[in-house]
C-alpha cells in the first residue's frame, strides 16, 4: 500500500538495474538527501555539528571503508585505528607542507597515502586468513600508532606530540580550525561522504565488487573461475584503506582539530568501527550508516536523556550507558545477526505485502 | 535513525526548557568519575562542587548570586570532552576546567574563538602562561615546567648544589601531558650537567614491568614521574618492588595523592611529590564544609574524599574561580557576569595572604597575582612527602620559585611559534 512496486514499469536495462528500483524508495532517498543538503545546514548549531552530525559522518565513512574490506571481501581487519591515524597524519603533513593546497585535495591525497600503506599491510592476506589475518592487522594498528608517537617528523617536532589542524578554507569559507562555521564543516563532510558512498555502492556491484564477494564466499572456487586473489585482495585493502584514510583526515582536521595518536587512534577505535560494521550489517552500504548511527548517536542520546532529562548523577549515567549499549549490542546480535540493514530489508518485505500478508 | 534524532531533539528541548529561567553563575565541571583516571577525577570533582555548595549555603552565592555547577562526564576522553564543551557552553558557562591536558589542547582554539576562558590549573599547555599570545587561557598558579624546575631545585638542595654527572630518569605518560616537561628537563640538564633518560609508559599504564626493569638496570640516582590515574599507583608499587629508594622518587603534582601511594602500603613510605597548595584538612574552611555541606547532606559524590590531596585541589580550583568571578563583578560593576567579563576578572585576579586567611585557607597556597602578560601565576611549589605509617602527606620545605632564567625563554619561544603559526597579534601593549 505505502510501499509497492505495482505499476512501476521498467523499459530499459538501466532503469531495471538502478540502485533503488522501487519508486517510493527512490523518493525516500532523494527526500533524505534534500533534507540533509538543503535543510539541515540552516538549522545546524555547534552542538549538533561537533557532537552529532560530523561524528556520524566521519564514523560512517570509516565504517564504509571497513565494510568494503570485511563485509564485501571477507578479510577481517583490526587495523582501522592505525589506518585512520595514517590518514590524519598524512593530512597534517600535507596541510603544513603545502599551505596553499585546497583542503579538499589534501583530504583526498591523505586517502591515497593511506591506500598505499593499506596495500602494504594487506600483502600478508595473500598467505594468511581469518583470525590469523586479524592478528596481522592488529600488528599494523600497534606499529602505526607507535610510529606516529615515536618519530617527531610526523608531528613537526612539537613539544607535546600533538598535531593541530591550521585553518583552511574552501571558496573563502573556513572548514577547519576553530572559527569554521558549523554548516561549512557539516556540508564538507556530507559532500565527501555522499560522493564516496555513491562510489562504494557502484564499485561493489561492478566487476571489482563481484570479485571481492567471490573471494569472500569461497576463495578457491573464485580462483578456479578466474578471479585473481592478488588483485582482488590488494584492491580491497587499497579501496578500504582509502576510505578509512579519508575518515581519519576528517576526524582530525574537521571534527577534533587536534589529536594525539595514542588516545585518538587506539585499539578501541578499531573495535568501535568493527562493531559498527557488524551491527549495521556486513556487506551493506546502508548497514555502514546504520551501524555508525547506532554506536555514535545512542551514547549521546542516552546521556542527554539520563543527565539532561532525568537529572541523574553523571557517573551513574555513564556506567548505565556502558551497560545499556553493551546489552543492546548483544540483543541485536541475537535477534538479528545480519545487522540493522537486514532488519530494514525485512521491514521492506513486510511493507510490500502490507496490509494483506500471506 | 530518525526516531533517534527526534528523541535527541526532545531530550535537548527538555534540558534547555528546565534551565534557562534561572539567573546564576554557571561553572561547568568536566569531570571524570569513570574509566582508568577516575581515581584522580572523583576527588577533584567533589572538591570543586563542594566549594560552590559551601558558597551557596553559607553566603548565599557569590555576592548574592547563586553558583551552579554543571557536571559533565568526560572519562578523560577528548571526544567526550568536546561533546561536553559544546553541550554546556550555551548555558552561560563562565570558565572551563577540564582537568585533562588533551582536552585543554582541544579547547584552547575553540574557547578562544567563543570568548570563554579556560583555566588549566597546573596542567594543559605550559606556554599559555604567556598572556600576550593566549588571551583566554590561564594556568596559574604554576605550570609543568615550573614543577620540573622545582623538583630539580629540590634535588640540587639535597646534593649541596652540585648534581653534575647524576643520573635522572623521567617516567612519563606517553601523551601530550607526559611529554610537556621533557624540553625543560633537557635544558636544565645542560645547565646542571645531569644525565637525563626518558622512560615512556603508554596509556593507561597498568603494565610497567619493562620500564622498571630498565630503571633497575640503569640505576638512576633519581626518578621523576609525570603520571596520572592508574599509572601512578602501578609505578609506585613497581618502584617498591625493585626497592628503589622512595625518597629519590619524586612525582609531579598529579602523581602525588593518597590513591597513588596507599596501594603500595609501607613500601611507599618516603615517596615525594611537588605541590602548589597545602595538604591535609587542618584549615578553618573544612569546619564550614562539615557544617554547611556535609551535615546538610549536600556533599558531592560519596562525600568520603574530604581533605585528600586532590579534593583540596578541586576546592582550590573552585576558590580561584569564585574569586575571579568576584573580581569580574567588581570590575564590571554587575552581579551577573558574562564569560568575557569573567576573563577580565581572571586576568585581574589578586589573592594575598590576608584574603586567603579570610577565606579560611590561611597559608594554603602562595599569593597569586595574575596580569595581562603573565597567565602562569607565581609558579611556586613545595615538596610533599608521604608518611605511610600515619597515612599523611606533609610539606618538607617552603613554597619556592622555579628557575625562571630557563623557563621564561622556553615559554617565550613556544608561544611566539604558536602565535606565528596561527597569526595571533600580541596583546597587552
Amino acid at each position: 500500500m505505502l510501499y509497492r512496486e505495482t505499476g512501476d514499469f521498467k523499459s530499459s536495462y538501466a532503469t531495471d538495474q538502478q540502485t533503488f528500483p522501487i519508486r517510493s524508495e527512490r523518493y525516500l532517498f532523494w527526500g533524505a538527501m534534500v533534507i540533509a543538503f538543503l535543510v539541515v545546514p540552516f538549522f545546524i548549531n555547534d552542538y549538533w555539528e561537533k557532537s552529532v552530525l560530523v561524528p556520524l559522518l566521519v564514523w560512517s565513512m570509516a565504517a564504509l571503508g571497513l565494510n568494503i574490506l570485511t563485509g564485501y571481501c571477507g578479510q577481517v581487519s583490526l587495523g582501522t585505528g592505525g589506518f585512520m591515524a595514517v590518514g590524519a597524519y598524512a593530512c597534517y603533513k600535507l596541510m603544513t607542507a603545502f599551505p596553499d593546497l585546497n583542503i579538499f585535495f589534501v583530504v583526498i591525497l591523505s586517502g591515497g597515502v593511506t591506500a598505499f600503506v593499506g596495500m602494504l599491510f594487506g600483502l600478508p592476506s595473500l598467505r594468511i586468513k581469518g583470525f590469523y589475518l586479524a592478528v596481522a592487522t592488529l600488528a599494523a594498528q600497534f606499529f602505526l600508532v607507535w610510529l606516529f608517537n615515536k618519530v617527531p617528523w610526523f608531528y613537526n617536532y612539537s613539544a607535546s606530540g600533538q598535531i593541530t589542524a591550521p585553518e583552511r578554507t574552501i571558496f573563502g569559507i573556513a572548514v577547519t580550525g576553530a572559527s569554521a562555521p558549523p554548516w561549512a564543516t557539516y556540508l564538507f563532510c556530507l559532500t565527501l561522504v555522499f560522493l564516496f558512498a555513491w562510489m562504494a555502492r557502484n564499485l561493489t556491484r561492478g566487476t571489482l565488487g563481484r570479485s571481492w564477494m567471490a573471494i569472500r564466499d569461497m576463495d578457491i572456487a573464485a580462483e578456479i573461475i578466474g578471479v585473481q586473489p592478488l588483485k582482488a585482495k590488494i584492491s580491497a585493502f587499497a579501496v578500504s584503506s582509502f576510505y578509512i584514510g579519508v575518515a581519519g583526515a576528517l576526524y582530525f582536521s574537521v571534527w577534533l582539530g587536534a589529536v594525539e595518536p595514542t588516545e585518538a587512534f587506539g585499539i578501541n577505535v578499531s573495535f568501535l568501527v568493527l562493531f559498527m560494521v557488524i551491527i549495521g550489517g556486513l556487506g551493506s552500504i546502508l548497514g555502514s550508516f546504520l551501524g555508525a548511527a547506532f554506536l555514535t548517536l545512542m551514547p549521546v542520546l542516552l546521556k542527554n536523556v539520563m543527565v539532561g532529562g532525568l537529572g541523574w548523577p553523571t557517573d551513574l549515567a555513564a556506567h548505565f550507558e556502558i551497560m545499556l549499549v553493551g546489552g543492546l549490542i548483544v540483543f541485536f546480535l541475537i535477534v538479528e545477526p545480519h545487522g540493522l540493514a537486514q532488519l530494514w530489508r525485512l521491514v521492506k518485505e513486510k511493507l510490500r505485502l502490507w496490509p494483506f500478508p500471506y | 535513525m530518525k526516531l533517534t534524532k527526534l528523541a535527541i531533539v526532545t531530550a535537548m528541548a527538555a534540558t534547555v526548557g528546565t534551565t534557562s529561567a534561572l539567573a546564576d553563575l554557571v561553572f561547568p565541571s568536566l569531570s571524570y568519575r569513570t574509566g582508568p583516571y577516575a581515581a584522580g577525577g572523583i576527588p577533584f570533582a567533589d572538591g570543586y562542587a563542594d566549594y560552590f555548595t559551601l558558597l551557596n549555603e553559607r553566603d548565599g552565592g557569590i555576592n548574592g548570586v547563586q553558583a551552579r555547577v554543571l557536571e559533565c562526564e568526560t572519562a578523560y576522553n577528548t571526544q567526550k570532552g568536546v561533546e561536553c564543551y559544546e553541550s554546556t557552553k550555551g548555558e552561560g558557562s563562565l570558565v572551563y576546567q577540564p582537568l585533562s591536558t588533551g582536552i585543554t589542547y582541544q579547547l584552547i582554539p575553540k574557547a578562544t574563538a567563543d570568548g570563554i576562558p579556560v583555566h588549566s590549573m597546573g596542567y594543559g599547555r605550559t606556554s599559555a602562561a604567556n598572556g600576550k599570545v593566549f588571551s583566554h587561557v590561564f594556568n596559574y598558579p604554576g605550570t609543568y615546567w615550573d614543577a620540573a624546575s622545582i623538583i630539580v631545585n629540590h634535588i640540587l638542595e639535597e646534593n649541596g648544589g652540585d648534581i653534575n654527572g647524576k643520573k635522572i630518569a623521567l617516567v612519563y605518560h606517553n601523551s601530550a601531558y607526559g611529554k610537556e616537561p621533557i624540553r625543560t628537563l633537557e635544558e636544565l640538564s645542560k645547565k646542571h650537567g645531569y644525565e637525563l633518560s626518558l622512560v615512556p609508559v603508554d596509556h593507561p599504564g597498568q603494565e610497567q614491568k619493562s620500564q622498571w626493569l630498565q630503571i633497575r638496570r640503569d640505576r638512576p640516582d633519581y626518578v621523576l614521574m609525570w603520571g596520572w590515574g592508574v599509572m601512578n599507583q602501578v609505578a609506585v608499587k613497581e618502584a617498591a618492588n625493585i626497592r628503589f629508594p622512595m625518597e629519590n622518587f619524586i612525582g609531579v603534582w598529579w602523581s602525588g595523592s593518597e590513591n597513588d601511594v596507599v596501594p603500595a602500603g609501607e613500601g611507599a613510605n618516603g615517596y615525594k611529590a611537588v605541590t602548589f597548595h597545602g595538604v591535609g584538612s587542618d584549615f578553618p574552611i573544612f569546619e564550614d564544609i562539615q557544617k554547611h555541606v556535609v551535615d546538610k547532606g549536600k556533599a558531592a559524590g560519596a562525600g568520603d574524599q574530604i581533605g585528600t590531596v586532590l579534593y583540596n585541589r578541586g576546592l582550590y580550583a573552585a576558590m580561584l574561580a569564585a574569586e575571579a568571578a568576584r573580581a569580574a563583578q567588581e570590575i564590571h560593576n554587575t552581579k551577573e557576569i558574562t564569560p568575557a567579563q569573567m576573563r577580565d576578572g581572571m586576568e585581574a585576579l589578586k589573592i594575598d595572604s590576608a584574603r586567603l586567611e579570610e577565606l579560611g585557607l590561611g597559608g594554603f597556597g602562595p599569593e597569586i597575582n595574575v596580569s595581562c602578560e603573565n597567565h602562569g601565576g607565581p609558579g611556586l611549589g613545595a615538596i610533599a612527602q608521604w608518611n605511610a605509617t600515619d597515612g599523611t602527606w606533609s610539606l618538607i620545605n617552603e613554597f619556592g620559585p622555579a628557575d625562571r632564567e630557563i623557563i621564561d625563554p622556553l615559554i617565550m619561544e613556544d608561544s611566539t611559534a604558536f602565535a606565528a603559526e596561527n597569526n595571533i597579534p600580541e596583546r597587552c601593549s
